[in-house]
């Protein structure tokens, strides 16, 4: 009789390949010889050009890996399609901000190789949070990725913005932990274990007489947590000062991944422990989707920065995401995994347009800098149009269908009033992505923006605009693969 | 005599953990005091972990709270790390100070 049996770790491949590699490039970096500054550029070059090359491999692995539900490690982790698919969102993200990054990073003299080895950590984070299937699990997760968050924040040491910016990540991110980990000790007091599919039994159990006071404690708890993850109102406050602080491709990162990530993570503890308890929990997620809609839409008019108004749009886009959580049918999860997947695109095309905006190697971030942009950078203006037409859903670009399928969902799922004001701020957000548009085609040049565009980031946007404007002919694969994807997360 | 059971645990740690709550927003003087209030909060669900894994007769309760004090050990220290630089940059740690963005 053997000891112990080498567990079955097939699953978590992508997950290890990454740990590995992370450990491999850390090593790597402090062991290079630094003699001068042109050294640690060039070791941090090296760094993220193969820490985008092991995200590469990672999604390769990841999808090489894809099957039917498996759980492993005493049911801790689980892969399904639905993790699958998210990962890939979050890996993509990652890998993409990080070439964004590489020139802004040597411009800004702050080309140092632990960078993108922080975002291997927190993307590592990402996947297990995605990947989990036990509170334990998923706490763990949870603060590999925000550990990390709080120091990429505030990677501009000698930048009292982005000090501040990591510093207010930091109390609030903790409090949100905190708030997270009290609901997590209700659950488990009152249902008597961590695990996903047991917590999900026990409530179905007793659900003849309805669940305890303890037990609704426990998830108002675990959803305030988690709003402040994903930046919902009322827990939002800290996005617009953290957006407008952190560098910007950090800001960008901070836009996409981890919010992909939180998103995901909602999903599986809304549907999977919690899904017997929906008419619980869906009046406050309708209540939160709403407020985060309306603050996204009526906060952003007034603003001035660039980076502040898209920290309010990715508030308001999460508003978005939340009404197909709060239908809580599988259309509905189709819905969010194909309004993230577009998510993604557009905000990918949207940071490297905005990386894009500096004077005299100074990077600006008023919007009024963009004056007169369609005359002295014609395709730099029409990637940023595309952009804009489409994160204010108009149609035919892809964040119409995005729109569409989560609206369709409400009005399946019978939550009128939610699709309703959903539709509305949707009509005010597109005043501001289209004023936008009107100072960059209609003001007069007054000082115009560096050129030319680098290369990579040139690739980036006319990439993203493609899939933009292109989706709509064929939408197939996206759709398909979400379909797929939610129902895993409604078989488990 | 009176017996000390699990109601008695759990409102202990629900004062504790609404002393951290309030610590953090009431507090208008020093970001350290915020850090030990992150830290009370942790600890108020320490024993609510323990308490709970006692009364159930089960030791993930106690597991879960053995991660979570390594976590908030790590979470002190980069908060401690980034409190470091942020003076560095302005001089003062005073919780009103912290204004530079509007928010």
């Amino acid at each position: 009789m053997p000891m112990a049996q080498v567990p079955n770790w097939i699953p978590a491949a992508p997950e290890l390949f990454i740990a590995v590699m992370i450990m491999a490039l850390l090593m790597f970096g402090v062991f290079q010889k630094h003699q001068s500054a042109a050294d640690e550029v060039r070791t941090a070059g090296y760094v993220s050009n193969l820490s985008v090359t092991v995200l590469a491999l990672g999604i390769l692995i990841t999808i090489a890996f894809s099957g039917d539900r498996v759980e492993i490690f005493n049911n801790l982790f689980v892969t399904d399609p639905f993790a699958v698919f998210t990962k890939v969102l979050v890996l993509i993200g990652a890998g993409v901000t990080i070439i964004m990054a590489q020139s802004f990073l040597v411009r800004h003299k702050m080309a140092r190789f632990e960078y993108p080895i922080l975002i291997l950590f927190a993307v590592l984070g990402m996947m297990m949070m995605i990947s989990a299937n036990n509170l334990m699990a998923l706490y763990l997760g949870l603060e590999l990725q925000s550990l990390s968050l709080y120091v990429i924040a505030s990677f501009q040491r000698d930048d009292a913005r982005s000090t501040e910016a990591g510093l207010k990540y930091f109390v609030l991110g903790a409090l949100a932990s905190g708030m997270l980990l009290y609901g997590m000790s209700l659950i488990y007091g009152f249902t008597g274990s961590t695990d996903f599919v047991q917590i999900a039994q026990s409530l179905s159990k007793d659900a003849a007489d309805g669940p305890g006071l303890g037990i609704i404690f426990g998830i108002v708890f675990i959803l305030a947590g988690l709003a402040f993850k994903v930046s919902a109102v009322p827990f939002h406050m800290w996005t617009p000062d953290v957006y407008e602080g952190a560098p910007t491709p950090v800001t960008a990162f901070f836009a996409i991944a981890p919010k992909i990530a939180a998103l995901a993570l909602f999903m599986r503890v809304m549907i999977g422990p919690f899904g017997g308890l929906v008419a619980e929990w869906q009046q406050i997620v309708v209540f939160i989707s709403m407020a985060s809609m309306l603050l996204g839409a009526f906060a952003a008019l007034s603003q001035t920065n660039i980076k502040r108004l898209m920290a309010y749009s990715s508030i308001g886009h999460v508003g978005y995401a939340l009404i197909g959580i709060a239908a809580g049918t599988e259309a509905g999860i189709q819905g969010v995994l194909i309004y993230l997947s577009i998510y993604l695109v557009m905000n990918l095309g949207t940071f490297a347009c905005i990386l894009c905006m500096r004077r005299g190697d100074q990077m600006v971030e008023l919007i009024s800098d963009l004056a007169g942009l369609g005359k002295t950078h014609k395709m730099l203006a029409l990637a940023f149009t595309i952009f804009m037409f489409s994160m204010a859903g108009i149609p035919p670009l892809a964040g119409f269908i995005g729109k569409l399928y989560i609206f369709m969902a409400a009005i399946n799922a019978e939550l009128y009033a939610l699709a309703i004001v959903g539709v509305l701020a949707s009509v005010v957000s597109s005043v501001y992505y289209l004023r936008i548009v009107k100072i960059m085609y209609f003001d007069d040049v007054t000082d115009s923006l560096d050129r030319p565009v680098e290369k990579s980031i040139g690739w980036i946007l006319t990439l993203s605009g493609l899939f933009v404007v292109v989706l709509t002919l064929i939408p197939g694969p996206i759709m398909d693969s979400a379909k797929i994807a939610a129902a895993s997360l409604f078989a488990g | 005599m009176l017996e000390i059971g699990l109601g008695h645990y759990l409102t202990v740690a629900a004062i504790l953990f609404t002393l951290g709550i309030f610590g953090i927003f009431l507090n208008r003087k020093n970001v350290i005091i915020i850090l030990m209030s992150i830290e009370l909060m942790l600890l108020a669900v320490n024993i609510n972990f323990v308490a709970f894994s006692a009364e159930l007769n089960d030791l993930v309760g106690q597991v879960f709270a053995v991660f979570i004090l390594t976590v908030a050990a790590a979470e002190a220290a980069i908060g401690l790390a980034i409190l470091v630089i942020y003076f560095r940059n302005r001089g003062t740690i005073a919780v009103e100070d912290i204004n530079m963005m509007k928010g």
